[in-house]
């Protein structure tokens, strides 16, 4: 950047001031054609999508009647209304357990495989593939292993002496959980390929002077390793935690909510009121909301990340 | 402790967490050559008892898995074709050519990413009803040919490559159109790999979006497919297993080839 900005002051002080704007305006005109295909398809979908959602949080309007101004009713009706404060609950719940728990295993499953073992490869495919795999597939794998009575799961608990195993995706208390499980087997292996870049910019000095001051491999660890991946483990966290919040066709796939409304999080409410129901205004009041969550958690957790660089 | 018991303790600390992660696929795999009542005896089988691979072909006739099987393969191709060629277009425009405002849309590019989808899916389908494009292909390829993701992920690369290559292209008369093609393109062959399979991946294995926009059966992809298979036949679980395994079989295909791409591709958008 700081490059760039000296070879533009150079051009600038040179060139003849009747060539510059002439110059300018055609690489301008250049640097249009290149972005406009892209451009033009991101801005009616995505950047005109955006700003609408703000404004459609303040109508009144279903797709056949016309909009109204209502101002803040849609926030009022949202915050006496038992469903939202439910799904907010469940969402918060999920990202409570997803982001710490993938972050640990992500992180455990990195230091392992960060080290020259003949297998490696091995590994980090088997672990990186449930990420890619379809959520209908794991979905539906999950739910069947899960099987109450049957399934593999409770069998297993059975054989070790757990005689009461939970229900999971049919209990009102253990269907999250079990979802946050699925969703951390999943997820951990895209982070573990976060956390083995990041590992591999440690320079193997450092372990080695610990070493030799004899540092052991946990001390090495603690002291070495995890602040060296202070920038890693800040992006993941901001990556986790978004997710989290987003979280949606798993747990529609899972369990739809249920049962009851033991895992309806934020998103399925704003599906359900906005496409199934038709009510934009109330829906673009929710999504709202959980735009300013996962804003304010991404700023305080930019907060936290600059204090403890100073 | 020493080195080698060190090393032995990693490796089987390693492949058992390694089996636990893959128990499901194995579960997936056996239970779709087995018959409905087997899949959840007690004690589990592991092995079926009879080995049923007409599964396999008797499937195709329970549900259009062609038909769903099409869909998925014309939206994915479609929109990463869509997605590679303006995105690495638009990359080049923000990160080789210099005019004003170029920062500042790409401020709006890389806002829109943290937005959570959910925040704008609504207007998004206002847009598209309004278009009389809900329930067909157009929309979905539409809502997914321009990621600012592949901007991003296209940009990040186009930056690792030196100026002075275009420079000296420029110099030599190649138009910023030529240097695009023929210079900047072929040198980025791994991050235009990249973001290939990992659109890819996510087109195949998208389920929001085809549920969302898609209600006519024939235009469904897999994920919506087996969705509903599940929802219309649950007892038949061998068949669903076998559904599953056909779903992921393409994914694990491309996975095995572009192995090192997605790694790459990982990299390059997490690193920053």
């Amino acid at each position: 950047m700081a490059g760039q900005t000296v070879e533009q002051a150079a051009a600038t002080l040179t060139a003849p001031a009747r060539v510059r704007p002439r110059r300018r305006r055609s690489s301008t005109w250049v640097g249009w054609t290149f972005i406009l295909p892209n451009f033009l398809g991101f801005a009616t979908l995505t950047l005109v999508p955006v700003i609408a959602s703000l404004a459609l949080s303040f109508l009144d309007w279903d797709s056949y009647s016309s909009p109204r101004w209502v101002g803040l009713a849609n926030f009022e009706r949202m915050i006496h209304n038992e469903t939202f404060w439910t799904a907010l609950r469940n969402t918060a719940y999920y990202a409570v357990g997803h982001v710490p728990l993938t972050l640990v295993a992500a992180l455990g499953f990195a230091v392992l495989l960060n080290r020259k073992l003949r297998a490696v490869r091995f590994f980090r495919t088997a672990l990186f593939f449930p990420y890619i795999t379809s959520l209908v597939a794991v979905a539906v794998v999950w739910n069947m292993l899960l099987s109450p009575d049957l399934g593999p799961v409770n069998q297993f608990l059975r054989a070790i002496g757990i005689d009461n195993p939970p229900g999971w995706t049919t209990s009102t208390a253990w269907a999250m959980p079990a979802v946050i499980m699925a969703s951390v087997w999943r997820d951990l292996g895209y982070y573990m390929i976060l956390y083995l870049a990041g590992l591999q910019t440690i320079p193997a000095e450092l372990y080695e002077a610990a070493q030799v001051d004899g540092a052991s491999g946990w001390q090495r660890f603690w002291h070495i390793t995890v602040p060296s991946l202070r920038p890693t483990t800040f992006f993941v966290l901001i990556m986790l935690t978004i997710s989290s919040f987003k979280v949606f066709d798993l747990v529609q796939v899972m369990t739809e909510g249920g049962p009851g409304r033991a895992t309806l999080v934020l998103s399925q409410v704003i599906f359900r009121e906005g496409i199934t129901q038709g009510r934009f205004g109330y829906s673009s009041a929710i999504s709202m909301v959980l735009f300013v969550i996962v804003l304010t958690v991404t700023l305080i957790q930019f907060r936290l990340q600059r204090r403890s660089e100073r | 402790m020493t080195a080698t018991v060190r090393r032995v303790a990693a490796y089987l600390l390693l492949t058992g967490l390694s089996l636990v992660v893959l128990v499901p696929f194995a579960w997936m795999l056996s239970s779709s050559l087995k018959l409905d009542n087997e899949v959840f005896s007690v004690p589990i089988r592991w092995i079926p008892s009879e080995f049923h691979w007409d599964n396999f072909t008797r499937i195709w006739d329970r549900i259009p898995l062609l038909t769903y099987l099409r869909n998925s393969a014309f939206l994915s191709i479609t929109i990463t074709f869509l997605q590679v060629l303006t995105g690495s277009f638009a990359a080049y425009g923000f990160a080789k050519v210099r005019f004003p405002g170029r920062d500042a849309l790409f401020l709006a590019y890389i806002a829109t990413i943290a937005v959570p989808w959910q925040a704008y899916m609504v207007p998004q389908y206002v847009i598209m009803q309004k278009a009389g494009l809900v329930n067909t292909h157009l929309s979905l390829i539409l809502l997914q040919a321009f990621s600012a993701f592949g901007v991003f992920l296209m940009r990040q690369y186009y930056l690792t490559i030196p100026d002075e290559l275009s420079e000296a292209a420029r110099l030599d008369g190649l138009s910023e159109y030529g240097i695009w093609a023929r210079i900047i393109l072929p040198l980025s062959k791994p991050a235009l790999a990249s973001l290939a399979l990992l659109t890819f991946v996510n087109t195949w294995n998208d389920y929001m979006g085809p549920f969302i926009y898609l209600t006519d059966n024939n235009l469904w992809t897999i994920q919506l497919g087996l969705r509903s298979f599940v929802g219309l036949y649950d007892a038949e679980y061998a068949m669903i297993m076998t559904g599953s395994v056909l779903s992921v079989l393409p994914i694990l295909v491309i996975f095995l080839l572009g192995q090192k791409y997605f790694v790459q591709g990982i990299a390059t958008s997490g690193m920053k």
